[in-house]
């Protein structure tokens, strides 16, 4: 079994995978890669089965030496790739050799780089996953230093050509209003689609903080604890918003304005701090009727 | 129809309730259906989440016969709490109550329970049910740790902290029972709708 050294961790490098979708109602996030596309196209590549555990860097790669040769790609953010100094394209299946270094560096167009090898990362599934949850603590910990981390089988299939990464639009986030609209003035919903959004520097898998105009809400007391979806939109007390990412709390008190569609996320994921979104109005396709 | 139905973003709806049992009701009714991915129950609501783009078929008529069925088949499951009352916010909340800790602790320990739902951290249980008489804001300022198995008041509800985290609810004792464990396989003692009481030792 091919074993893989950390050399330096990185900022915060984690195992993830599909995450722990079904144990909401015993208050487990929902967890998993928050670029999905990107951890998806990082398995394919390598030929992995598509919920085979990968690392998540953020905003700053780490550094492994490999004791045998694998095959590995990186995806989602640039993280100036290197094995053994030489550059590493985006998207592209590698092979290290054995004993030589992949390293990652500051990520640039996005925070957030997938690091796949061929056979997964081995490591314990915790409620069916191998994610870190940032939340909770559940899966494997973060990366550290000196950690050993381990190879799984060789799969079946080969590995796969996959198109280029796709180039990112403007960070435009699309939303549904609600599912409590209604306890903001309508000024509130306007401010959210015309502000220019400042992504603040606490923001991590759990929420996306926003830096803008306070939003007013409507006198309507406390709301009761309500289950809350990946990309909800809460306003604080104070008037600032909160995109939820995977690792956020199953229920909570703060009204939900509005929720990013599924579609959008995988942007939201990778929107640095100190970067600008602006939030649009979702009106789904029109479809053909129903019978 | 007694429900709303609210938008969740493209793969979600928020159906609101009038109150926690016809939330429960509705999430034990809808939580094996192949349709959704979560069913997630909070004080007067249910999320119902699901994958892809397609909206269930008849999801407004689903939730209303869910709705219009009885309770859901098996036994009601009842499960009691040990608990050495000697916690350290037993005595404020006696006296912000006006009544005795002994008579704090009769009270705590006399209410029928019933989960309404989870949250917070994995295994919390917001349980329903409490006297009413009881019931006392969060703390202002919130603990930066609270020990795993506090047995813990605020508002309406109790609760039991599964492990150390921060938390502002005021704790009026502990228990050894362990209430999240994800070995097992079912892995949170609570559950939307068990019922529970608290045992003084």
């Amino acid at each position: 079994m091919n074993e893989v050294a950390v050399v330096r961790a990185g900022a915060l490098t984690t195992f993830q995978d599909c995450g722990r979708p079904g144990f909401a109602h015993l208050g487990v996030p929902p967890s998993g890669a928050a670029d999905p596309p990107a951890f998806r196209l990082a398995n394919r590549i390598v030929g992995n089965a598509a919920d085979a555990a990968v690392l998540e860097a953020t905003l700053i790669g780490p550094a492994l030496r490999f004791a045998r040769p694998a095959l590995v790609a990186v995806t989602g953010a640039d993280a100036g790739a290197t094995i053994a100094g030489h550059p590493l394209e985006r998207g592209r299946a590698a092979e290290v050799p054995a004993g030589v270094v992949l390293e990652l560096g500051g990520c640039r167009e996005g925070v957030r780089a997938y690091i796949s090898v061929r056979g997964g990362f081995a490591v314990d599934a915790t409620l069916g996953s191998r994610s870190h949850d940032l939340l909770t603590g559940l899966g494997p910990p973060p990366l550290r230093e000196g950690d050993l981390l381990h190879v799984g089988p060789e799969p079946a299939r080969p590995p796969q050509r996959a198109e280029i990464v796709p180039a990112r639009g403007e960070p435009t986030l699309f939303v549904v209003p609600g599912p409590r609209d209604d306890w903001f003035p309508s000024e509130a919903l306007a401010a959210l689609t015309e502000t220019t959004w400042r992504v603040a520097a606490a923001s991590n898998r759990i929420g996306m903080r926003l830096e803008g105009p306070a939003l007013a809400r409507l006198d309507r007391g406390e709301l009761l604890s309500e289950g809350l979806v990946t990309g909800a939109i809460q306003v604080t007390s104070g008037g600032l918003p909160i995109v939820l990412g995977p690792d956020h709390p199953t229920t909570g008190g703060y009204p939900v304005i509005a929720v990013v569609v599924a579609r959008d996320l995988p942007l939201a994921g990778q929107l640095a701090p100190g970067s600008s979104l602006r939030f649009a109005e979702y009106h789904a396709a029109p479809k053909p009727g129903n019978v | 129809m007694t429900a709303t139905v609210r938008p969740a973003g493209d793969r979600a709806v928020l159906v609101e309730l009038p109150d926690s049992s016809a939330a429960v009701r509705l999430a034990q009714a809808l939580t094996d259906r192949a349709e959704f991915v979560d069913v997630v129950p909070g004080h007067r609501t249910v999320l119902l989440t699901w994958a892809g783009e397609r909206r269930p078929q008849e999801l407004e008529a689903l939730v209303e016969s869910a709705l219009g069925s009885g309770p859901p088949p098996g036994p009601v499951r009842r499960i009691e709490i040990p608990v050495v009352y000697d916690g350290p916010d037993l005595d404020e909340v006696a006296e912000l109550v006006g009544l005795s800790p002994d008579e704090v602790v009769r009270r705590h320990v006399a209410a029928k329970y019933v989960v309404a739902f989870l949250g917070f951290a994995p295994g919390f249980a917001y349980l329903l049910g409490g006297d009413e008489r009881l019931e006392v804001p969060r703390r202002a300022n919130p603990r930066e740790r609270v020990p795993a198995g506090s047995v813990a008041i605020a508002g309406p509800y109790s609760g039991v902290y599964p492990r150390d985290t921060p938390g502002g609810w005021r704790l009026l004792g502990r228990t050894s029972t362990t209430l999240f464990d994800p070995e097992q396989s079912r892995p949170a003692l609570l559950e939307p709708g068990d019922r529970v009481r608290f045992v003084a030792l």
